[in-house]
């Protein structure tokens, strides 16, 4: 949760997800879109906000076999990096494999390298594709308006896939964030195929530490509070 | 005079002795705990908690909240776990702390108003009651409880009976006299009265032309109401001789003390919780700190000190 500081309005903190970590410091990335991130934009070096977290869950990273797919639709990609870093991380593979020795962690890193779509908008709104080069992830691209990638939706991309390589992916993991209709759309998907996988929600919430229950979504399970126990949903478990 | 002493904060609300006037207002503070990895909760006067009822509720659907300038609203209707699992599950952890601990319960029907209060106060550890009779977002008709002088005076005195606890009644300010409720409630038996909770409040998208929020109204609070709660205290506390614990708005200590000149005898934090969790513990330093400033040795020489 995040806000300049003593201001009566915007009033509350707002719900930003981490971008990245680098040591002792992380990003977040914005979209200037309301009266918070208009503020934040001006803002200087050493000019101060206040935050508290992190705060919530996180994505769960399974160790297996299975490839994880990794889908952000718009300013939802932001969340997916530090994921798909974790992953890489976790599977203990090296981001580069030694020149010397390439056979020793090529076919292991293709088995685990997760597949990432990201979609926007348009050629302007597709995020950080340079810094997952870093990490030696070639993301599927598509945009609403054909300006970058493929043209169409996130999800129309995902569904082509799909299509043409549902045996090697039924039993792989899904990660995704994105507008909310984009998360229910593929939880649709997802259950025609039997899919599993994790979702991160948003919602409107004051206080983002489990006291003001503004920001439930509804679950199986009743309501649940994106900012206590998501904002990572499993994609079955959620209620559209 | 001892200069250099640190004032006195203690004040008296019903049976309840507070180490200072500052609570956290009901709904804005979960049972404690959300809250007690930001907060010293030994620090604090009291610790309303949110509204408890007979059986759980689940509350209104989302969205529950939307900012609007200075302000929010809130329809969060009254979710909450019931008193059962309250006293089972929460009330052990929050006994752990040195505040008073209030519960704040409210019924829809009278009947439900006198069990719940009754079953409160058989359990160990909770040392006064806050009864709402002024959520803005129950169904049509519960309101009456809060709006009817009838009705509230009915519903003060039978949970009187049912209770020897400090009894507050906690007030609407969606009504044409807050001093009338205000004596109606005094006059029915209450120990203390609370006010304001949130006005009854409205926001529109404009180009989708709905709600902001799917229960359509919801309750403002925030900075934005603060002059709407100080005069309505100011007003009370001309109607009645029971201690008035004022809330609306309030940020800092300054926000604080307008309370408690205009004639409360403790504050209640609620929205500023959510900006800061650790907003009550400034407040009480930063009240601390004027008093020594202006060399005041007790704060009931703030309390109703307004001039006018």
């Amino acid at each position: 949760m995040l806000s300049t500081v003593n201001s009566l309005d915007p009033l509350l903190k707002r719900p930003f997800s981490l971008y990245r970590w680098l040591g002792q410091d992380f990003q977040i990335l914005y979209k200037v879109v309301g009266r918070l991130t208009n503020i934040l934009k001006d803002k200087k070096p050493h000019d101060t906000v206040e935050i508290i977290g992190p705060l919530g869950n996180g994505f769960p990273i399974i160790k297996g076999k299975d490839k994880p797919i990794l889908i952000g639709g718009g300013l939802g990609s932001v969340p997916l990096f530090a994921l798909a870093e974790s992953i890489i991380q976790q599977s203990q593979i090296p981001p580069r494999p030694p020149l010397s020795k390439p056979w020793l962690v090529e076919g292991r890193w293709e088995d685990f390298k997760p597949v990432f779509f990201i979609g926007a908008k348009t050629r302007r709104e597709v995020l950080y594709i340079d810094a997952l080069k870093s990490i030696r992830i070639k993301p599927i691209v598509s945009t609403d308006d054909g300006s970058l990638g493929q043209k169409g939706t996130v999800l129309s991309v995902f569904n082509k896939f799909l299509t043409s390589n549902f045996s090697v992916l039924s039993s792989h993991l899904l990660y995704a964030c994105g507008p909310k209709p984009m998360l229910q759309e593929l939880s649709h998907i997802t259950k025609k195929h039997s899919l599993t996988g994790y979702i991160a929600l948003e919602e409107n919430m004051a206080c983002g530490i489990g006291a003001c229950l503004s920001c439930v979504v509804n679950t199986i399970d009743g309501f649940k509070r994106v900012c206590k126990e998501g904002p990572v949903f499993s994609m079955e478990e959620i209620i559209w | 005079m001892a200069k250099n002493k640190s004032p006195n904060l203690k004040v008296k609300i019903g049976k309840l002795i507070l180490k200072n006037p500052v609570m956290a207002a009901s709904g804005t503070f979960g049972y404690g705990e959300e809250y007690s990895e930001f907060v010293n909760l030994n620090k604090i006067g009291a610790v309303v908690v949110k509204g408890l009822s007979l059986l759980p509720k689940e509350g209104n659907p989302p969205p529950r909240i939307v900012e609007t300038p200075a302000g929010m609203l809130n329809a969060i209707g009254l979710q909450n776990i019931g008193i059962e699992n309250f006293i089972k599950d929460k009330l052990p952890f929050l006994k752990q702390f040195d505040t008073k601990i209030i519960v704040n319960f409210f019924g829809d029907s009278i009947k439900e108003y006198v069990k719940a209060a009754e079953r409160l106060s058989s359990a160990d550890g909770i040392h006064a009651l806050e009864m709402n009779i002024s959520c803005p977002n129950k169904q049509a008709g519960w309101s009456i409880f809060g709006t009817d002088p009838k009705v509230t005076s009915k519903v003060v005195h039978a949970v009187r009976k049912a209770t020897d606890l400090t009894l507050i009644v906690k007030l609407s300010p969606n009504v044409t006299d807050i001093a009338l409720m205000a004596k109606v409630a005094e006059d029915a038996g209450a120990d203390a009265i609370s006010l304001i909770n949130t006005l009854t409040g409205m926001a529109i998208d404009i180009k989708t032309r709905k709600p902001k929020l799917a229960n359509i109204t919801g309750g403002l609070s925030g900075p934005a109401i603060k002059p709407v709660a100080v005069r309505m205290v100011w007003e009370c506390r001309k109607a009645v001789r029971i201690p008035i614990i004022g809330m609306g708005g309030i940020i800092s200590a300054e926000d604080a003390i307008e309370f408690l000149l205009a004639g409360a005898g403790a504050v209640a934090i609620g929205t500023a919780n959510f900006i800061n969790p650790k907003t009550m513990q400034n407040i009480i330093d930063g009240i601390r700190l004027f008093m020594i400033r202006e060399n005041i040795n007790d704060i009931k020489k703030l309390i109703g000190g307004l001039k006018c």
